[in-house]
């Protein structure tokens, strides 16, 4: 579990530490320290006897990923360079695969109806860290154990563009394992949460004429007709406009509501604030705090150097 | 720090190791949460598979009407693009080359060949493409991913549907006498489509991994189109050419002339037994068996790498 995390002091009485991981894992000192004097005690306290009744999730114990990339090697693209690594992995084994080490043992443990806001720099395996939690990249040590099947909500998810929405809500639905008669009942639901018909008849049109806004818009709204345990949304939101953000967040609070958990990728601290009650900061792929969204995104706005 | 995240805290402060508070896997179980990315068992993807099937044929159908959205004639390429095909091969083989001289109705021949092998040919194709050219789809929902294949050769099959009403017409056309035997297409025509599956199946995972397959498989395939028999009666053509016997035999038992023989014997009247390779009963058994066996191994290996697709 989240050793890297745990606390000296006060705690350490309810959570000493596995003995065949101490050895390995060792708290950074200046992050420890840096970390107890944000945490106000008594909160801490509160926060505790809250999540002895609460159902978990998903919990991540110690999960490393590992990204294996092909064709870094010097002058990429020309083809005698790739027959050049072709021929040098032959002899070497494994020469032109990089490995990138994208998330490291991160833990965390989220229970029902928790919003959780997960930021950190560009680059820091936030997104790596999702697609691992909906089961999309295997993990290279560690395990992640989830509730259901999670579902993952990503900017560049296009489903069908030589569709036209309708059918793309249909089969949105049919894939995410609705019945026809349950996409029939909430279609229009659908439709008239993602606003495409605002302007006109739009959801007759291809998805592949639709803006980058548009197309964001009609999936959040396919993904979030269905009751989900777990919903991780990757900046979605970013592309809808203000309207659209305001009603995407009061249906995030909705499915909290449903005793789903929601995990929310964002670079808008705002619309962090507005929806999530706790906040995971990843940096570097290692899980650098964990807590009340007020006080992480407070660490993290002294560390980016942005607005107070 | 400001909260634990780990384990609900057990009551009493826990000082040995053995009796520390439940770990990750324990805490799992205990509400029932399962690892993520983890492949359900042979009979749960079926089961799952099952269950998806409403989007299995959605998928299909709209993957059809939609693929020729772009075109200015629209449906009408469902029939033009396998004509036009047939009419090429016309031109060269028939034509110019002579290679119907010693074959009786030559257009049906040439006909039906071509489009039972463009029926393997594009499953093959679309197969290869099912999870490179749907990553999309495949990150963003969750759905047993053999969904994508079996859905592009339901696809195919729906398409070949166009191309036997045209192969019906030419038939005609050229005063090959309709007949019961005709009826026979179905049967073989549905081995092929397990075939096919199968097949598609396998390369679904191959080029999920590699996707230079997809640049590669253009030539293959023609290549097994030319040994196919698709413009040529294998029989007669391979004996002049002082083909080796295992060679002919290869060619004549490989799964795509067995089923373009058995839909041309089904439907053209001149094609009789003789110029089949082996006798009827024989030719149902490896139609069959080819089916069979590629249907189960391919759906087995696309499963064994269920929980990798869509990674990269």
């Amino acid at each position: 579990m989240a050793d890297t995390l745990i606390e000296p002091a006060p705690r350490a009485t309810a959570e000493t530490e596995p003995a065949p991981r101490a050895t390995t894992e060792t708290e950074p000192a200046p992050r420890a320290t840096a970390e107890t004097e944000t945490a106000p005690p008594g909160q801490e306290t509160r926060q505790e006897t809250r999540q002895e009744h609460r159902t978990p999730t998903v919990i991540a114990d110690g999960v490393d990923i590992v990204y294996r990339v092909t064709g870094t090697g010097a002058g990429r693209g020309s083809a005698t360079a790739a027959l050049n690594r072709i021929v040098r992995r032959e002899k070497h084994g494994k020469g032109g695969v990089r490995e990138v080490h994208a998330v490291k043992g991160v833990s965390f443990t989220a229970y029902e109806g928790e919003a959780i806001g997960l930021i950190g720099t560009n680059g820091s395996g936030k997104s790596t860290l999702l697609r691992a939690v909906a089961g999309l990249l295997p993990t290279e040590n560690g395990r992640i154990y989830t509730h259901g099947q999670p579902s993952l909500l990503g900017v560049n998810a296009a489903l069908m563009s030589d569709l036209t929405g309708e059918r793309n809500v249909m089969l949105g639905g049919l894939a995410m394992g609705m019945s026809r008669e349950q996409i029939r009942e909430r279609y229009d639901g659908i439709v008239e949460f993602s606003g495409i018909n605002e302007k006109g008849d739009f959801i007759t049109l291809p998805m592949r004429t639709y803006s980058s806004g548009m197309a964001a818009r009609l999936r959040f709204s396919i993904a979030a007709a269905k009751d989900h345990d777990v919903l991780l949304i990757d900046e979605a939101l970013a592309t809808g406009d203000r309207k659209f953000q305001k009603r995407s967040e009061a249906r995030i609070r909705e499915l909290r509501a449903t005793a789903g958990t929601v995990f929310l990728v964002s670079h808008n601290n705002k619309s962090i604030r507005d929806t999530c009650d706790r906040v995971l900061w990843l940096e570097r792929g290692e899980l650098r705090m964990d807590g009340p969204t007020a006080e992480v995104l407070g660490e993290y706005e002294k560390f980016t150097g942005a607005g107070k | 720090m400001s909260q634990t995240l780990d384990t609900p805290q057990t009551p009493a402060p826990v000082e040995t190791p053995e009796q520390a508070p439940l770990d990750a896997a324990a805490l799992a179980a205990l509400h029932g949460l399962s690892v993520s990315n983890a492949r359900p068992s042979l009979p749960q993807y079926v089961r799952q598979l099952w269950a998806r099937r409403h989007f299995i044929t959605a998928f299909a159908t709209a993957k059809l009407t939609a693929q020729y959205s772009q075109a200015k004639l629209g449906q009408v390429w469902q029939v033009m693009t396998p004509l036009l095909n047939a009419a090429v091969y016309y031109l060269i083989f028939g034509l110019l080359l002579g290679t119907s001289k010693d074959i009786d109705d030559f257009v049906p021949f040439l006909v039906t060949g071509v489009f039972v092998f463009t029926f393997t040919q594009s499953s093959v194709m679309a197969g290869t493409r099912a999870i490179s050219g749907n990553l999309g789809l495949v990150r963003a929902l969750h759905f047993p991913r053999a969904s994508l294949p079996i859905s592009l050769c339901l696809q195919q099959l729906q398409q070949l549907l166009f191309s036997m009403a045209a192969l019906a017409v030419i038939l005609l056309c050229f005063g090959v006498p309709p007949a019961w035997s005709w009826f026979l297409v179905v049967p073989a025509l549905a081995l092929q489509f397990a075939f096919n599956t199968g097949l598609a199946l396998v390369m679904a995972r191959l080029g999920s991994r590699t996707p230079d397959l997809a640049q590669l498989m253009p030539f293959v395939m023609r290549t097994w189109m030319y040994g196919s028999g698709v413009m040529f009666s294998i029989k007669k053509v391979l004996p002049e050419q002082g083909v080796p016997e295992f060679a002919k035999v290869l060619l004549e038992c490989n799964p795509a002339a067995v089923y373009i023989d058995l839909v041309r014997y089904a439907l053209i009247d001149s094609f009789d037994a003789g110029q089949l390779p082996y006798d009827i009963g024989a030719m149902w058994a490896l139609a069959l068996g080819w089916a069979v066996v590629l249907c189960v191994g391919g759906f087995i290996y696309f499963w064994k790498a269920e929980e990798t697709y869509g990674r990269g």
